[in-house]
């Protein structure tokens, strides 16, 4: 059992600069500054099109400290396999590369480069930070996109279909590390992604982010509504390590509690869901319900 | 003048402060913290700095009492919604305004 | 050392002497061959290379382009649709100012499928700012290869060395496998201006403003138009680049002239004819049973499409009454992408007071039709008569009975 990292014992350092375009109040904000503390110094970042690339800046001011790559959509995994050849052949081998993806160029447009380096064991970590929809281009509706979200081009129907489930995409790839975090649970976050830097191999961190502009809430309860997500078990916290799955942090202390928020009141927390009804929240509910006995039982 | 001469011939961004210009210009409440209610100020030692944690664009310092730098913060409320002991007040900008004037 | 292979195998020798470190490959037909000698070469440990099999043409250029951002010289290799999938990266990796070679063994594009050989998928990549070399046999494959990572690092750009599908890349012909210390000599070690390291941190090729904008040091940068306007200037100085690196070639390895065309008979030619890559060399048949008729025609055999050597296009053209080209692609909708380049640099370069020369442009070989030599000299006879429509003709077509 490692040590859990405090906020004092988080190093000062900071990797990003201020007075960056990020919205007031963003999600990624938090997971960013606090996993580029993880990460350290000797790494390169491997960015696609997202809302990272504006945080990041434009030319020729860039807000992150660290080198960092921008490439096209689809092809974030290929660029960190290109750069983990060339720091290979260099003799560079100490210095780490990480992928910082939205949900599209992770479960849409990146998803065939992803799995194409997952296949090949390339042995960096992808961060995938969840905010559930394109809102850079501003909030049009992903894979990762929840059923039932209002989104610019679902604006009045809700999307349809489920979430896609990457982390068991992932898993399913028989990678040695797949987690689940959330930005709002940023020390969990440190901690997994120090736990993943020496796995040999493909390591992937899905992010679970809460967007205030896209999700329909004012920017001051951002960290509030992504705890209502983990403490409703909705949204779970958790590893597949080595292929042995584990709830972690809050999550896990849910096994203990055996006590789960509503999900109604994280889902009317946010006017993207506004049109879920009663009765939809109900279904889900039960889902979440059956789910959580499946945990508790296997605790048992 | 044009940038003929320019160092790079490509998009090579350097690292810098302030690409979205003075952040700060976008505050509608500012943060202010209660030196008397807020933890690490009252016990004089390094303790809590949740608002430190969760800020999203690094502009509090883990002083003693954290500092929040006006320059850039924009006045999500993060902190002060997070503040375990509710020690920051989210106070309109506006008041403030005319007296940097 | 002389010896005799396919021309695939003389293009992955050729990567193999210039100390490629960062091979990416998908397989294609006819480009498979290459690779798969590239992956022998290095699993048998005789080249030090990361090879990485990816699972797109994407994602092959993706690696190329951040291997080169890290200092890694880099290539890769295609045809056809796969040249087509990376079209985005294409512009990336120009736009990137990245020194990346590949080859492009020619192949028709699909709809519908087609895995033989014409020249579409190349040509069809003119306008992204990648430096274009055309091979004719496989000691031209060898040479420019070698030839194109010396181009690349010098001019920072992009460069695609086309040889034609089953006609070059699965026939074998002798050729002389350059030895290892004079292509040392010639090429040296790749250093960049920058490779990404967390000891000079910066970010790469994030949005750029359309106009210009004080950076962190207080100075005036480029916007993007100014990004775009150095790629084309540098683009266009690449021609004085691919006369050095041929000089230089020429004094390691005792071989080597004009980078830009390869002319046969055309010194007292009445008409010439024009062709890019094999199909040249193929014409130098027509020229020979057309002279022995009494006829005085010649050959222009063109070896660098882009940057495209206006100048000396036209200056060894101009003299000329009738000027026939013969292409393996168009620009649909229109004509011939040489014909329509040739027209232009005539017309650009032209010398007052001087009978303008006519231009007249052929389609043939697409989707790897047969092209019969007899076919081409009775075009070529019917041109000189005068005998012309408006538009291309297609040579070999069956949709007439």
């Amino acid at each position: 059992m490692h040590t859990k990292t405090t906020i004092l014992s988080l190093p000062e350092e900071e990797f990003v600069n201020v007075g960056t375009r990020a919205c007031s109040g963003c999600g990624l904000g938090i997971a960013y500054r606090i996993g580029l503390k993880a990460l350290g110094r000797d790494t390169i970042l491997v960015v696609p099109p997202s809302c990272l690339t504006v945080l990041q800046g434009l030319f020729p001011i860039a807000s992150t400290k660290l080198p960092c790559l921008n490439v096209t959509f689809a092809s974030t995994a290929a660029a960190a396999t290109g750069l983990l050849a060339a720091l290979k052949s260099l003799g560079k081998e100490k210095i780490k590369v990480a992928g910082w993806a939205g949900d599209g160029g992770t479960s849409d447009i990146g998803l065939q480069s992803l799995s194409g380096a997952a296949e090949r064991g390339d042995n960096f970590i992808y961060l995938c930070y969840d905010n559930e929809g394109y809102m850079n281009t501003g909030v049009q509706r992903s894979g990762t996109t929840p059923l039932g979200a209002l989104t610019a081009n679902t604006p009045i129907k809700g999307k349809l279909q489920q979430k896609k489930d990457i982390p068991a995409i992932m898993a399913a790839h028989g990678i040695n590390y797949v987690a689940t975090c959330s930005a709002v649970y940023p020390l969990d976050l440190y901690d997994k992604i120090k736990k993943a830097i020496p796995i040999p191999g493909t390591k992937y961190i899905h992010i679970h982010t809460p967007c205030p502009p896209g999700w329909g809430f004012d920017p001051r309860y951002a960290v509030k509504i992504g705890r209502l997500a983990i403490e409703s078990g909705y949204y779970d916290l958790y590893e597949i390590e080595y292929g042995k799955f584990r709830l972690t942090a809050a999550s896990e202390k849910l096994l203990e509690k055996r006590k789960l928020i509503p999900v109604k009141e994280y889902f009317r927390s946010q006017s993207r869901f506004m049109t879920l009804t009663d009765a939809q929240i109900a279904i889900i509910q039960a889902e979440i319900d059956a789910k959580w006995n499946r945990f508790f039982q296997s605790a048992d | 003048m044009g940038t003929r001469k320019y160092r790079y011939k490509t998009s090579h961004s350097q690292p810098g402060p302030g690409d979205g210009g003075r952040t700060g210009f976008w505050r509608v409440l500012r943060p202010i913290i209660n030196t008397e209610t807020c933890i690490p100020a009252k016990r004089k030692a390094e303790a809590c700095f949740i608002c430190w944690l969760y800020c999203p664009d690094a502009v509090i310092s883990r002083t003693i009492p954290p500092t929040i730098d006006y320059e850039y913060c924009k006045g999500c409320g993060i902190c002060a919604e997070e503040c375990p002991t509710k020690a920051i007040a989210m106070v309109d900008e506006g008041s403030f305004l005319k007296d940097e004037e | 050392m002389h010896m005799i292979e396919n021309g695939n195998v003389a293009a992955a020798l050729a990567v193999k002497l210039a100390k490629a470190k960062v091979i990416a490959a998908y397989p294609i037909t006819p480009q498979t061959p290459l690779t798969e000698k590239l992956s022998e070469l290095i699993e048998s440990g005789e080249m030090q290379a990361e090879y990485i099999p990816v699972e797109s043409e994407h994602s092959a250029l993706a690696v190329c382009i951040a291997a080169s951002s890290a200092g890694a010289r880099a290539f890769t290799a295609t045809s056809a649709n796969g040249l087509l999938y990376m079209h985005e990266q294409m512009h990336w990796a120009a736009g990137a100012r990245l020194p990346i070679v590949m080859c492009v063994v020619n192949r028709a594009v699909g709809a519908p499928w087609n895995i033989w050989n014409d020249q579409q998928d190349s040509i069809s990549q003119r306008d992204t700012g990648w430096i274009q070399m055309y091979a004719c046999d496989h000691q031209q494959i060898i040479d420019s290869v070698i030839k194109a990572f010396f181009i690349a690092e010098k001019a920072s750009l992009p460069v695609m060395v086309c040889y034609d599908g089953y006609i070059l890349s699965h026939t074998y012909m002798p050729f002389e496998l350059p030895d290892q210390e004079r292509v040392n000599a010639f090429l040296p070690q790749f250093r960049p201006d920058y490779a990404l390291d967390p000891n000079h941190p910066a970010n790469l090729n994030t949005v750029t403003l359309p106009d210009v904008r004080i950076d962190v040091h207080g100075e005036l940068a480029h916007g993007y138009m100014e990004i775009r306007y150095l790629l084309q200037e540098d683009l266009r100085n690449a021609l004085s680049v691919a006369q050095e690196a041929e000089n230089r070639f020429r004094e390691v390895f005792g071989r080597g002239d004009n980078p830009f065309i390869e002319p046969y008979r055309c010194e007292d030619a009445e008409y010439i004819m024009v062709g890019l890559g094999s199909i040249s060399y193929q014409l130098r048949d027509v020229a020979e049973t057309l002279r022995d008729e009494g006829m005085k025609v010649g050959v222009l055999g063109v070896r660098l499409y882009r940057p495209f050597p206006d100048k000396t296009m036209a200056e060894a053209l101009r003299g000329a009454s009738g000027v026939i080209v013969f292409e393996k692609a168009l620009s649909y909708g229109y004509e011939g992408a040489l014909c329509s380049d040739i027209k232009s640099a005539l017309f650009e370069h032209a010398q007052g007071g001087r009978k303008r020369t006519f231009v007249k442009g052929y389609i043939a070989g697409i989707g790897g039709r047969e092209i019969k030599t007899a076919e081409l000299s009775d075009t070529l006879r019917s041109a000189m008569r005068g005998e012309q429509e408006n538009g291309p003709n297609w040579i070999g077509i069956k949709i007439e009975e």
